[in-house]
C-alpha cells in the first residue's frame, strides 16, 4: 500500500513539522501543499490536518483525526486523552527540566526557608507529578508562554519546562537543575479506528518500523 | 432568567426525548422477545456494599450521608448493583437468569471536557450460563439490540481479559513486574508497553496484544476460549466481530471475554461489557454471568452522526 491508506492524520505544526513531513512523504502522502502554505489547515484529499501539538491528542481521541503526531510531554501532561500510543518515532528529541536562575538554588533556598517554592510551567501536571514524587512542595503557577520570564521578574523561584538544546535557558540566564524526562515525537490512534481501520494503521505503522 | 445545572448534566426535551424513547423501546422489545426481565433498582447503595464488587468501579464520584450518618453513593454501573439483587432476592431461583435494565449510572468527569456525568443506560445481565455459550447469547442480544436501534456502520471488537495474564504466566513474567506491563497495556501505550517487556525477550509479549481483525488473528495458546466463542456466534454476529487481542476495560471485575461496541460515525465505542464469573460469588452466590451496557445518548448520536 501506498500513501496513508485513507486516514486522516493530525500534524503538528512548530518544531515537529519538518521531520513529520519527512516522515510522511517516505509514506507517500501529499505534503507540497502544506510546505507551500503556513496558513492553511486542513489538506482534505491529501488526509493531512494541521494543529499545535499539544491539540493533536483532542482531535484524535475525538476521532477528528485517526492518527496524529504530537510529542511524549503532550501526552504525558493529558494521560486521560483516550489514545493509542503506537510508536516513538524517535525525532524531536527534547528534555523537561527543572530550571532556576544560575548561581545559587533560589529555589532550594525557598524550600529550605519558606517550605514550599513557587514554580511556573506550561505543565502543570508534569510538575505538580515531579515535584510530588520527589517529596518537595510546589506551588505551580501556570503561563501560557515564555516560561522564562517567570524566574528572572521574581514571579517563581524556578521553572518546569521542555528543552532541546538549553540555548534559550542559558540565554536567559537559567541553569538547567534536573532532568525529569526525556521527549520525542510519538505516534497515537484514535480507538475506534484502531479497531475500524485496524489494516490500514497497521500498514502505516509497519512501513514506519521498516524506515 | 437563566438557571444553570451542574456541568455534565443536561435537560432533555421532547424532540431528544422522543427520538431516545424510540431507541430504548426498539431495544427493550429485544430484550423481552429473549425472556430478559426488566428491573429497576435504587440510583443510591450503602458504599460498603458496592465495595464488595470492585474496588475500582465501586469507587464512586458521588458520596453522601443518610440521616443516620451512612455513607450512600451513586451507583457508577448497574452490574454491581445486579450482583447485589440477584445474592438477596434470588438466592435460590434456579439459573439462568435473565435480567435489562434501563437506568442511569454517574461517573465523575474531568473539568473542561464536556463529559456527562449522569449516563443512560441500556444493558443486560445474563447470569448463570457460563461461556462461551452464554457469552454468545449476551453477543447475539446484543447484535438485535444494535439493529433494532436502527445502527448501521457499528462493529463489535472482541478480547478476552484473562488473555494477557496468562501470557504473562507462559513467558514466565515474574509477578513483580506484572503490575507495570498491564498499567501500558490498559493505557494503551504500546511505546510503554516495549519498553516493559523487552527484558523478557518474547515477541508475543509486544505483538500479540496489537493484534486485531478477523478469525486469522486467533491461534495463539492464549485465544482458544475466544476460538470456541467465534465458533459459537451466528454468521451476522460473527460478521460484526472485529477480534482485538489487546482489548482491556477498565473496570477490574471481567475474567473472560470483553467487548466493545464501534460506530465510524463516533470516536469512542458506544458501550461494552463482558463475563465476570467471580462477580457474583462475592456477593455470595457463586454463578458465571455475563453483561453488557450501552450508552443510549451515544448510540442516539451514533444514528444522528450515521445521517440517520
Amino acid at each position: 500500500m501506498t500513501g496513508l491508506g485513507g486516514l486522516t492524520i493530525a500534524v503538528p505544526r512548530g518544531a515537529l513539522l519538518g521531520d513529520t513531513l519527512d516522515l510522511l512523504d517516505r509514506l507517500g502522502a501529499d505534503t507540497r501543499e502544506v510546505r507551500g502554505n503556513d496558513r492553511k489547515l486542513l489538506f482534505r484529499d491529501a488526509g493531512l490536518v494541521t494543529m499545535r501539538p499539544s491539540d493533536v491528542p483532542t482531535y484524535v481521541e475525538a476521532g477528528a483525526a485517526d492518527l496524529g503526531i504530537t510529542g511524549k510531554d503532550v501526552l504525558a501532561e493529558h494521560p486521560e486523552r483516550a489514545v493509542y500510543e503506537l510508536l516513538d518515532l524517535g525525532f524531536g528529541p527534547c528534555r523537561m527540566v527543572f530550571a532556576t536562575v544560575a548561581g545559587e538554588d533560589r529555589a532550594a533556598e525557598a524550600l529550605r526557608r519558606l517550605g514550599v517554592m513557587r514554580v511556573a510551567t506550561k505543565y502543570p501536571r508534569i510538575a505538580a507529578a515531579f515535584f510530588e514524587r520527589t517529596g518537595r512542595q510546589a506551588e505551580i503557577v501556570e503561563v501560557k508562554g515564555s516560561v522564562e520570564l517567570a524566574p528572572l521578574t521574581g514571579l517563581v523561584h524556578g521553572i518546569v519546562d521542555l528543552t532541546a538544546t538549553g540555548t534559550t535557558l542559558r540565554e536567559n540566564g537559567l541553569v538547567i537543575r534536573e532532568e525529569i524526562a526525556a521527549s520525542t515525537a510519538r505516534l497515537i490512534a484514535n480507538p475506534v479506528a484502531h479497531k475500524l481501520k485496524a489494516a490500514a494503521i497497521d500498514d502505516v505503522v509497519a512501513r514506519i518500523r521498516g524506515g | 432568567m437563566i438557571h444553570r445545572i451542574p456541568s455534565g448534566t443536561r435537560d432533555v426535551l421532547p424532540d431528544e426525548m422522543r427520538e431516545l424513547r424510540a431507541i430504548t423501546e426498539a431495544i427493550r422489545g429485544v430484550f423481552s422477545g429473549r425472556g430478559y426481565g426488566e428491573v429497576a433498582t435504587p440510583a443510591l447503595e450503602y458504599e460498603g456494599v458496592l465495595v464488595r464488587g470492585d474496588a475500582a468501579a465501586a469507587d464512586p464520584a458521588y458520596r453522601l450521608f443518610d440521616e443516620r450518618g451512612q455513607v450512600l453513593v451513586l451507583r457508577s454501573d448497574m452490574t454491581i448493583p445486579l450482583a447485589r439483587v440477584i445474592a438477596t432476592r434470588y438466592p435460590t431461583a434456579e439459573p439462568p437468569l435473565r435480567f435489562c435494565y434501563f437506568a442511569h449510572a454517574y461517573r465523575s468527569v474531568q473539568p473542561q471536557r464536556g463529559q456527562p456525568r449522569e449516563m443512560l443506560q441500556a444493558g443486560i445481565e445474563l447470569v448463570g450460563a457460563p461461556g462461551p455459550e452464554g457469552t454468545a447469547e449476551a453477543l447475539v442480544v446484543l447484535c438485535e439490540a444494535l439493529v433494532a436501534a436502527g445502527l448501521q456502520n457499528w462493529r463489535i471488537g472482541l478480547g478476552d481479559a484473562s488473555l494477557y495474564p496468562r501470557l504473562l504466566d507462559r513467558i514466565g513474567v515474574p509477578e513483580g513486574a506484572r503490575a507495570q506491563i498491564l498499567h501500558e497495556l490498559v493505557t494503551r501505550d504500546y511505546v510503554g508497553l516495549a519498553r516493559e517487556v523487552e527484558r523478557f525477550g518474547a515477541p508475543d509479549l509486544l505483538e500479540l496484544p496489537q493484534r486485531r481483525g478477523g478469525p486469522e488473528v486467533l491461534g495463539a495458546p492464549e485465544t482458544a476460549q475466544l476460538a470456541d466463542l467465534h465458533a459459537l456466534l451466528p454468521a451476522d454476529v460473527a460478521g460484526r466481530v472485529i477480534f482485538d487481542l489487546g482489548l482491556s476495560r477498565s473496570l477490574g471485575y471481567y475474567t473472560g471475554a470483553v467487548f466493545e461496541v464501534y460506530d465510524a460515525a463516533l470516536g469512542a465505542p458506544i458501550g461494552g461489557g463482558g463475563r465476570y464469573d467471580d462477580l457474583l460469588g462475592r456477593f455470595g452466590r457463586e454463578l458465571p454471568a455475563c453483561g453488557w451496557a450501552l450508552d443510549v445518548e451515544r448510540l442516539h448520536a451514533a444514528r444522528v452522526g450515521e445521517g440517520r
